[in-house]
């Protein structure tokens, strides 16, 4: 029976976040991230699991990662043909797992440390990082059988269908060391679930892990089709990855302003703002931005180089907790998790809906 | 009494114990087990960690004291008993419960009091010391939910649209409330003079709980919030 895609399928159904950040910029290994998804195993059905470390290349900082799952060794050829016409590989192999019986079918699972040909991007007009996500984008809509997971610089994501513990031990992510980490556990809510499904969704050095089922998908998906965004997987975390790129990236906007789109307040709790130039604000992104306004339930973990933003939905119909222990800050779906990486966590509380929490490693620590 | 460790226990296993026939158990290592005590009576629970999700759900009659924070939707239509909680709770506390009493110590997350109801001497009350999140008693049909504001921090004493679609019972918000902005539907108001006794009756059991003073705890204004119909769809669809 030929497996169903994204989006031949729908199936009825919640999901687990959690994240760690040494503000210092100390690098943990993987293994406190994949303890914290223990205790909320409930919360994901075995259809999908992952993580995103940062600072995990420090010997190939400089170059982006590609991360990519390739359906058999044919396909694998005919796409590093493509890359090397397109970019200098310094390094590539099989990214290591483990043989484990949790974790079956994998894909062909490899990664490339890649610089890009600058006459390539120059004769296009455009930049590095915009020459990274065209890529990205035209490998991952046309190229049958491969896919890009991550491209990011000093970054990766590790995803598969599974429980989210299991894909940690399969990637073998104790043996990374990075200065933050996301994961998250799938329950699909309606799509099937394959490798590429799984979170973190990630363009360039962004990452994101999403529990919630957003009901302004489309609205969101053909706006930020305009702009040579392609989503290919109809699922609503794809989607959120890559406003974020745009408003941030492309439009330039700070983290908090992109929260203040996606997770904009009520227009009525904007009339009622007492700071006449905070008001406006509101207002001027709600207005240029309307149709990158998120709906219904979601609690992210954004990640980036040197930070983490977790925000959610302005009616907050998703649980996300906060927690702290010296340079480390803890975000979970569950206290439980935070307890999990670390039983003495102070401090710990929960945003209100649409208030983004934004951490970042101390100026320069992460590199 | 019965001590259990929870570590390494899956929800299941937990709660197969918790039904054997004990009438107290101290739980020690708990981490994110759902549904503990759930259904439960006659019994007392007491709790070390972090409890999962819908702690006391459908609980009837036990009593559930927990020595730090609770995650969300504790009490879910719970119909009689007790939950303490001395710390933080999380989201949806108390969601449609219709008896018994959950005393939280401090801050409540969002939609505490979702949906509570009551029935002639079923009447559940929900206090919570601290701040309670946006939509505290969305839909509330009936009984008590207060709200004390007794810390020191940068949070309203209730968040964004309270009593929305608030139709039955009773809220009772220790402030003038001045910047709090509730929906057409409901009447808030000062506490009256006669009220003080119905308010003292249920805050007595809380300050003897957690070593607060009741006078103190009284000294100060309370706003009553109630329905300004017992049934706001009444003619909405047919004449009843």
């Amino acid at each position: 029976m030929d497996m169903k895609k994204e989006g031949q399928v729908r199936i009825p159904s919640g999901c687990a976040i959690a994240a760690v950040i040494s503000k210092e910029g100390r690098r943990m290994s993987g293994e406190a991230i994949i303890n914290a998804m223990k205790p909320m195993h409930d919360r994901s059905n075995g259809l999908g699991g992952g993580f995103a470390g940062y600072g995990i290349y420090p010997a190939y900082k400089d170059f982006y990662a590609l991360h990519m799952f390739f359906d058999s060794r044919t396909t694998r050829k005919e796409c590093e043909a493509f890359l090397k016409e397109r970019f200098e590989i310094v390094f590539s192999e099989l990214i290591p797992t483990r043989k484990i019986k949790a974790i079956t079918d994998e894909p062909i699972i490899w990664r490339y440390f890649v610089s890009p040909l600058s006459s390539v991007y120059t004769a296009m007009q455009i930049d590095e990082k915009e020459f990274i996500a065209r890529t990205v984008m035209q490998i991952n809509a046309q190229m049958d059988g491969a896919y890009v997971f991550s491209s990011g610089k000093n970054m990766g994501a590790f995803k598969a269908v599974g429980f989210p513990e299991d894909v940690g031990v399969f990637y073998q992510l104790e043996e990374y060391e990075g200065y933050s980490w996301t994961a998250h556990g799938r329950y699909p809510t309606n799509t099937p679930g394959w490798w590429g499904g799984a979170h973190p969704f990630t363009l360039l050095d962004w990452s994101i892990v999403h529990n919630g089922e957003i009901s302004s998908y489309d609205a969101n998906r053909r706006f930020i089709e305009m702009f040579g965004y392609q989503c290919t997987l109809q699922t609503d975390t794809e989607v959120i990855t890559y406003i974020m790129d745009y408003l941030i990236r492309v439009q330039g906007l700070t983290l908090r302003e992109a929260a203040n789109v996606v997770a904009a307040p009520f227009w009525s709790t904007i009339e009622r703002k007492t700071d006449p130039a905070e008001q406006e604000k509101y207002r001027y992104l709600r207005t240029v931005f309307s149709s990158l306004l998120i709906t219904g339930p979601f609690s992210i973990v954004l990640g980036f180089e040197g930070g983490l933003m977790a925000l959610n939905d302005r009616l907050k119909l998703r649980s996300m907790v906060i927690g702290e222990k010296d340079d480390k800050t803890f975000i979970a779906s569950e206290e439980s998790a935070i307890r999990a990486m670390e039983p003495d966590a102070q401090h710990i509380w929960a945003p209100a809906g649409g208030e983004p929490v934004i951490i970042q490693v101390k100026d320069g620590a992460f590199e | 009494m019965n001590k259990i460790q929870a570590n390494d226990m899956d929800y299941k296993a937990l709660n197969e114990v918790l039904r054997t026939d004990q009438t107290e158990t101290y739980l020690s290592g708990c981490c994110g087990q759902r549904f503990i005590g759930a259904g439960m009576s006659n019994k007392a629970i007491t709790i070390d960690g972090i409890p999962g999700n819908a702690l006391g759900a459908y609980l009837n009659g036990a009593v559930i004291t927990v020595n730090g924070n609770a995650q969300d939707a504790v009490g879910d239509t719970m119909n009689d008993g007790q939950i303490v909680i001395h710390g933080n709770i999380g989201d949806a506390a108390g969601y449609a419960m219709r008896g018994g009493k959950i005393f939280v110590k401090g801050n409540a997350g969002y939609r505490a009091g979702i949906h509570m109801k009551a029935y002639k001497d079923k009447i559940p009350v929900l206090i919570i010391g601290g701040h309670a999140g946006s939509f505290l008693g969305e839909y509330q049909a009936g009984g008590i939910i207060i709200v004390l504001g007794l810390y020191e921090d940068d949070r309203p004493i209730v968040g964004n649209f309270p009593c929305t679609g608030m139709h039955g019972g009773k809220m009772f918000l220790r402030s003038t409330c001045s910047d709090i902005h509730f929906p057409h539907q409901v009447t808030a108001r000062e506490l009256h003079a006669e009220e003080k006794d119905e308010l003292s009756a249920y805050l007595r059991e809380y300050c003897d709980l957690f070593g607060f003073d009741l006078n103190t705890m009284l000294d100060a204004p309370f706003t009553v919030i109630t329905p300004d119909s017992k049934n706001p769809y009444k003619q909405m669809y047919v004449q009843n």
